[in-house]
């Protein structure tokens, strides 16, 4: 690994996770690169999207999960007592595997992280249009909807419901997106346009991509890192995982024996 | 950051303010068990369950005719309402997806909102002023009708709960789906067959306005379903207004007997099966 | 007739199989009309009481025609019947009624759904329901001898005291009257409202939680901005429902409100309602067109209550899908 040690946007190390008596993480211990695209893959159930909603501590909505061990983000425990979730989420946003746009005006879906963000006298007019223009225009569906401002959200399509909520995160200013197989309610065309818009936004933020789609971890990923059983096997560059292997499983689960 | 400390507060504010109104929501319910305990429990004794009302002015007697007469009523209201209830159940579970059946199930919803002294109006240009006298019958018939919806949509959704793999494999079998709806799907769910009656029962167990003109009410122990009948909650309205000290007594020890068996029901149908739509 | 259905209930019956099954098909055919019949009695029952209680109140409605509404007179000496002040009962109770309950009824239902740690959420549950469990009866015993005195000796002395100036608060406290009637009113729909909303917050997607989460809002927040708003038709319907309930109402307000027709602005006078006025005068009722004019009154109760009915539920339904299986 290239990377110096202060270039990881997310270090984890030796991450267990209970739900009540079942152990979903096992020493789960993985460096993920800051402004890179990587992918998480593994057969379903191998712990990939706990992981993932451990990084914004989504995961203790169900009361009966216990997560020990410590996972830094940009440098600070994200289970120290003193971390406040709201500044944690704000700053590690989260993209859904459905489409879930609040049932409000496609404008407001932008605002809404600034308007629980900030304080009310703050919030200029000029200020949330010109957040929303700029965040619909870097996932590029300003030139669709900057008529359609005002419909409500969930009655766009699909695939521009997905980019919203996107679109929602970035007047934030985050520094991590975690996208939990985002395009697997979407189409063909529809998947590309998000895997496009995820390359692009590379480099600005970092990116951690849960995917069933070996082949999309493939075209977007700069890393992966391959779960089985709720263990990290292999963390790698892609293309050297998925060309040459290190672990028998990893070969396994790529050449398609199991998953 | 700005307004943290602000919106940590509100959402304090919440949690303990939607509490506090689950306080609130719960008192009535405290302060009537507590008080039915505290005024009834004094007035249950042998004579309450086995002896007949004494004539006014002189104090003693008991509410057997009431307890009967409620046993009869329910129990025939029960043999009326409950299979008709249960085959509409079936057909709701088993062959409903269309749009009769989401008719029917908009009906019962409906109707389970109607005002139950309307039903009793029903009931008395249906039965009474034919048979040109108040009777069990009609007051039965009345509970029965209060108990269809009930019955109806419980039991639905509780059939419902039987996995589709189950009547698959009944199917897979070759059984007729009639044959797999009566030996597999009714047997997995007998519990919440039974949870859809006791709720029904329990319902109409306290059922009083309509019965005040159906049933009407009797001092006497009777089996003739064409006679007037007496009711354990028509009797203690009856005594609740009265204004006999002894009387208001019973009323509170008759209250105290009849909510104990309702709330038993009620709990009882809720152990069996978990309810649909309480909690995840 | 099940396309709209569970495909996979029906496909191991269609036409292939259909010559090897024989009996077994006739079999379902009669049993799946069997519990159709029986199903349909509950829609037929509804339309009955609609037909019937019309054809009772024929004679009053001929006799009084729309003066029914708005005349005060109930005099069955005379024969002359007016329906106003049931009517203003009954709307005012549970009007009334509803603008006590409803806080309480919403707060219960979000700290049911939403913001109660899970290990309690569904015992309490239970206690609220066992709420509507308890019979109008009981209710009406515990306000003639409890609620009612204490309204008189503590709660309308007092009220008297500070705003006896408004027209709400003056004549003698009597205890019984409008304002026990609504309060009672108040606990007994409490309940329908606070366990049907719950229902419907409980039927919002989790997905529209996470996402309000994952931005970083409170779960307060999360409530307000991305719950409620889901779910604002259906506690509009529930709502409805418990005005409904409020209005057909009748042991409970019976025995507290008075039985008095009188319109009055004051909270501490006598009042009647719809209902009451049936249940205390139905089974003596002598003479056919005071037995119809009474009957017009169940109707009128009946219409209002159907409607609101029938409003609620579409609310209701279109946020949280009746049946189970057609949440799949």
């Amino acid at each position: 690994m290239s990377t110096a040690a202060s270039n990881f946007s997310i270090q984890t190390r030796d991450v267990n996770l209970w739900y009540g008596d079942f152990q979903a993480l096992k020493n789960v211990s993985v460096n993920i690169n800051q402004g890179e695209v990587t992918a998480l893959i593994g057969p379903s159930g191998c712990g990939k999207t706990t992981l993932l909603r451990c990084f914004n501590r989504i995961n203790e909505r169900y009361g009966n999960v216990k997560t020990t061990g410590e996972i830094r983000i940009l440098g600070k425990n994200a289970y120290d007592p003193d971390v406040s979730l709201i500044e944690l989420r704000k700053a590690v946003g989260m993209v859904f595997q459905r489409p879930n746009p609040l049932p409000i005006s496609v404008y407001e879906n932008v605002v809404f992280g600034l308007r629980v963000h900030s304080a009310r006298s703050s919030l200029k007019k000029s200020l949330l249009d010109e957040a929303v223009e700029k965040s619909l225009q870097e996932v590029s569906l300003w030139d669709d909807l900057k008529d359609r401002l005002h419909v409500r959200a969930t009655t766009l399509q699909l695939e521009q419901q997905q980019k919203l909520c996107i679109a929602r995160l970035l007047p934030l200013k985050p520094e991590v997106i975690l996208m939990d197989e985002p395009c697997s309610a979407l189409d063909v065309e529809a998947t590309l346009a998000v895997e496009d818009l995820m390359l692009a936004l590379a480099g600005t933020y970092t990116i951690l991509i849960v995917t069933h789609n070996m082949a999309q971890a493939r075209r977007v990923s700069r890393e992966c890192a391959f779960m089985l059983l709720g263990e990290v096997v292999e963390v790698n560059r892609t293309q050297d995982l998925f060309l040459t292997p290190r672990d028998s499983r990893t070969a396994d689960y790529i050449e398609g024996r199991y998953g | 950051m700005p307004g943290y400390f602000r919106r940590k507060t509100f959402d304090i504010l919440a949690r303990w303010g939607s509490l506090a109104m689950v306080m609130v929501a719960l008192v009535p319910l405290v302060a009537v068990l507590g008080y039915l305990t505290y005024k009834g429990i004094g007035g249950i004794s042998w004579a309450f369950f086995t002896q007949l009302p004494k004539p006014v002015g002189e104090t003693g007697g008991g509410m057997a005719n009431a307890l009967s007469g409620s046993a009869i009523l329910v129990g025939l209201a029960g043999l009326i309402g409950l299979p008709v209830g249960l085959l509409g159940a079936i057909y709701l579970a088993e062959y409903g997806d269309n749009a009769f059946g989401k008719g029917v199930r908009f009906c019962t919803d409906v109707m389970a909102g109607i005002p139950s002294i309307t039903v009793g109006i029903f009931v008395y240009g249906l039965v009474v002023l034919r048979m040109r006298r108040f009777s069990a019958l009609a007051g039965a018939v009345t509970l029965a009708i209060l108990m269809l919806p009930i019955v109806m949509r419980t039991t639905e959704e509780l059939l419902r709960l039987v996995p589709v793999t189950l009547r698959e494999a009944g199917l897979a079998l070759g059984l007729p789906k009639w044959r797999v709806i009566l030996g597999v799907v009714l047997r997995t769910g007998a519990s919440g067959i039974a949870t859809g009656v006791m709720l029904a029962i329990a319902r109409v167990a306290g059922e009083t306005a309509p019965l005040l003109f159906t049933a009407f009410g009797s001092r006497f122990i009777s089996l003739k379903l064409d006679q007037p009948m007496g009711s354990l909650p028509v009797q203690i309205y009856t005594y609740a207004v009265s204004p006999y000290e002894d009387w208001h007594r019973q009323a509170w020890a008759a209250a105290l007997v009849l909510v104990l068996l309702v709330l038993a029901l009620n709990l009882l149908a809720r152990v069996i099966t978990r309810q649909p739509g309480s909690g995840r | 007739m099940d396309e709209a259905g569970n495909p996979g209930r029906e496909t191991h019956q269609k036409e292939p199989l259909a010559a090897f099954s024989g009996g077994g098909n006739l079999g379902d055919q009669v049993f799946r009309v069997l519990t159709a019949f029986f199903a349909a009695l509950a829609v037929l029952v509804l339309a009955a009481m609609a037909l019937q209680m019309f054809r009772a109140a024929l004679p009053s409605l001929k006799q009084f025609g729309w003066k029914f509404l708005s005349s005060t007179d109930w005099d069955p000496v005379l024969d002359s019947y007016g329906a106003l002040p049931y009517i203003f009962g009954t709307v005012a109770s549970s009007i009334l009624a509803l603008l006590v309950a409803l806080p309480v009824a919403l707060g219960t239902a979000i700290y049911l759904a939403e913001l109660a740690p899970l290990w309690v959420r569904r015992p309490l549950g239970i206690l609220v329901e066992l709420l509507a469990a308890i019979p109008s009866v009981i209710y009406g015993l515990w306000g003639i001898f409890v609620m009612s005195p204490w309204l008189r000796d503590s709660v309308q002395p007092l009220l008297q005291k500070i705003f006896g100036w408004t027209p709400f608060f003056k004549g003698v406290p009597r205890g019984f009257g409008m304002m026990a009637g609504c309060l009672v009113l108040a606990i007994m729909i409490l309940p329908t409202i606070a366990s049907v909303s719950r229902d419907v917050l409980l039927a919002v997607p989790n997905s529209i939680r996470e996402g309000a989460l994952a931005l970083g809002a409170t779960r307060w927040e999360m409530v307000r901005k991305a719950v409620l708003p889901c779910a604002k038709n259906g506690i509009l319907g529930a709502v409805i429902l418990g005005l409904g309930r409020a209005l057909g109402e009748t042991m409970a307000v019976t025995m507290v409100i008075g039985n008095r027709p009188d319109i009055s602005w004051s909270l501490f006078s006598p009042g009647h309602s719809l209902a009451s006025v049936i249940a205390n005068e139905y089974a003596e009722a002598s003479g056919d067109l005071y037995l119809s004019a009474l009957t017009e009154l169940g109707l009128i109760l009946f219409g209002v209550t159907l409607l609101l009915n029938i409003l609620a539920r579409v609310l209701i339904w279109r946020v949280a899908r009746g049946p189970a299986g057609a949440r799949n």
